[in-house]
């Protein structure tokens, strides 16, 4: 501000205001930087971080059955799928959800890695053995709000708004995977 | 008796000596000796010192059971059957604080309802009533977190899928529940911060109902009639009248819970709860506590709106359906406050009574079940629909209309007159003078 403006008792107005900010504007900030490791302590910790990759051996699974593994405290489903299942899972449908081609959501064909938690609410659902309900597309059924996934784990029917997630894994050999 | 001049029996001086430094004895006697009450209250006047009893009941067993409890993922299980086998009265401190939550709910909904239908949250009260729901707030939120602790099947799914609701918010969903967890799934993190909660929040609702009843000491109560006491014939003091009528109260209430503590212990729960949280197995049906199931109705009954997912509109409407309680005193703008002045409003009172039972009916089954045999298409996912459709007009419509156009029956003169018969309440009254806008006391 060029002009002093002076209140009655002759204080520089403008200085006045400037330390009022400027202590207001640090204050607020220590105040902030004060509060952020009480809600950074509630982000995962270090150990659980390190938790983060499991490895599964595939040799034992055989063409049509599904095992379950835990990686970070969740359920992985591996299914070995059927030419069948394949097949089925290519049927690209135009009304998809969560529009996805099944050549983006695996590896190799015959085996679908996806992590087993519904994408509606965090429910697991039911498919993993063969006399699960599969639901109608065959591959997975959500018993908590009814969310049907098909073979290729992909939303068809249900509130779930995304298709069952695919984690990050790779191929150590060719019988078995590191997820994560 | 004036505010300075407290009793003073045996041990007088010291109790003076105290009182001229701490006036906690003339505190105590003007805002619960003295406190001048409407001579008119009814049985339902006596909730809100039920609930007051239950807080205190709840911290007390709370802390006893956490002398016992051991929160860790392996370990709470096991605890909580210790508790209830092994430890010495462990089953009845158990037990008290598994029904005084349920009891507690019904207790604070009824006198909530009260509120209601005699209009309790008409000015001057809405900061009071505000605080009320505050209350009701902190509440849901200590039992959400209380009923993971036993670490059962619907302790750990009901917190799964409570807190995934969280990943509705747009964007930053996934990582506010990732926050919220401490981890990639409901674990030991969320089980460890959701106790030391559990602890704390009870206190802060001890420090919110000191406030609450501050400002009703401030106001004054409400009573049956809704009219303003106007002198002191209107009022009798607090004590020995009320605090008889609600020792009273306070002895049935404690028959009936009572009974469910020693007779029907698991009356409230889901046999379910007894089986050990396992991560890799859904439950076949996820309920909550009943307490809980209107709010679950409505959370499940909205479906997807314009651009908003069903998800998100689902979470939206629940905790509407909460925070419309906050501008109440704004929404029902009759100036006749009690229901009992209101021929067409009292209807409607029980028509949105039996709409929240029906929603608190519907949460508790599967949405796509049909309601009637025979009637295939109407499933509770569609009666819920309508129910939580009405919770909703109720507030935003009805009440707003019944403000403006509704003729309220004429007010008696006095709290006095229509309790001692000189008038009846409700009838003509002898000046034949139409409801006045709400008298100033
Ligand atoms: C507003 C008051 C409170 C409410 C509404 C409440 C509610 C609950 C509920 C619903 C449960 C689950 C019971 C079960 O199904 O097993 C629970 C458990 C528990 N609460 Fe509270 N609680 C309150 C106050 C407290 C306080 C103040 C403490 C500690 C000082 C406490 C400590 C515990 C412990 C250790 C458990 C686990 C043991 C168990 O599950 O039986 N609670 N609480
Ligand atoms: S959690 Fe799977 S349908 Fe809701």
């Amino acid at each position: 501000m060029s002009e002093q403006v002076q209140d009655h008792d002759g204080h520089d107005e403008g200085r006045r205001d400037f330390l009022y900010i400027t202590t207001g504007a640090f204050a607020a900030a220590i105040g902030a930087a004060a509060i952020w490791p009480f809600i950074d302590a509630w982000n995962p910790s270090a150990d659980v971080l390190a938790l983060a990759s499991t490895e599964a051996d595939l040799s034992a699974i055989e063409v049509g059955q599904s095992v379950t593994v835990v990686w970070r405290g969740k359920p992985v489903f591996i299914r070995h799928r059927t030419e069948e299942e394949i097949a089925l899972a290519n049927l690209l449908p135009e009304d998809l959800p969560d529009p996805q081609s099944d050549g983006e959501r695996v590896l190799k064909p015959e085996w679908l890695v996806v992590v087993g938690i519904c994408t509606h609410l965090g429910c697991v659902p039911l498919g993993q053995k063969t006399d699960d309900n599969r639901g109608e597309y065959d591959g997975w059924f959500c018993p908590c709000h009814g969310s049907h996934y098909d073979t290729s784990g992909r939303i068809r029917k249900g509130p779930a708004p995304r298709n069952l997630d695919v984690p990050e894994y790779a191929f150590l050999t060719d019988s078995s995977i590191r997820v994560g | 008796m004036s505010a300075n001049s407290i009793e003073t029996g045996a041990g007088g001086g010291l109790v003076k000596w105290i009182d001229s430094r701490l006036p906690i004895f003339s505190y105590m006697q003007k805002e619960y000796g003295e406190y001048p009450a409407p001579r008119n209250f009814n049985y339902w006047w006596n909730f809100g010192a039920l609930a007051m009893f239950l807080l205190v009941t709840m911290i007390v067993t709370g802390l006893w059971l956490a002398m016992q409890y051991t929160p860790h993922v392996d370990l709470a299980f096991a605890s909580v059957q210790r508790i209830m086998r092994d430890v010495n009265s462990g089953w009845f401190i158990r037990l008290v604080h598994v029904n005084g939550a349920s009891f507690f709910f019904i207790v604070v909904y009824i006198h909530l309802f009260r509120g209601m239908y005699y209009g309790s949250f008409k000015a001057p009260r809405e900061l009071l009533w505000m605080l009320g729901v505050v209350i009701l707030l902190l509440m849901m939120a200590t039992s959400f977190m209380g009923y993971v602790l036993p670490w059962g099947q619907l302790s750990f799914w009901g917190a799964t899928v409570i807190t995934n609701l969280f990943s509705a918010i747009p964007l930053v969903g996934d990582a506010v529940v990732t926050w919220l967890w401490g981890g990639f799934t409901v674990a030991n993190p969320t089980l460890n911060r959701f106790y030391a909660l559990h602890f704390l929040l009870p206190f802060l609702i001890v420090g919110v109902v000191g406030l609450h009843v501050v400002a009703l000491h401030v106001t004054g109560s409400n009573n049956p009639l809704g009219i303003e006491p106007k002198s002191k014939q209107d009022t009798v003091p607090f004590h020995p009248y009320y605090t008889i009528k609600d020792s009273f109260g306070l002895g049935v209430f404690l028959v009936i819970f009572a009974i469910v503590v020693f007779f029907a212990p698991d009356f409230f729960s889901e046999p379910e709860n007894y089986e050990r949280a396992d991560f890799l197995k859904t439950p076949e049906e996820i309920v909550p506590e009943w307490y809980f199931l209107p709010f679950f109705a409505i959370l499940r009954a909205v479906p997807a709106i314009w651009f908003i997912e069903a998800k998100l509109a689902g979470v939206i409407a629940m905790f509407a359906s909460i925070f419309v309680l906050f501008v109440l005193p704004w929404l029902d703008t009759a100036k006749v406050r009690s229901g009992k002045f209101r021929p067409i409003f009292r209807w409607f009172f029980w028509i949105f009574i039996a709409n929240v039972l029906v929603l608190g009916y519907v949460g508790g089954k599967p949405p796509n079940e049909t309601v009637f045999e025979g009637i295939e298409s109407f499933d509770f996912l569609a009666l819920g629909r309508i129910t939580t459709a009405w919770y909703f007009i109720h507030f935003l419509v009805v009440l707003p209309l019944l403000g403006r156009f509704e003729r309220p029956l004429p007010l008696p003169e006095s709290i006095s007159a229509a309790v001692l018969g000189t008038q009846k309440g409700g009838g003509p009254v002898g000046s034949g003078a139409a409801a006045k806008p709400m008298e100033k006391a």
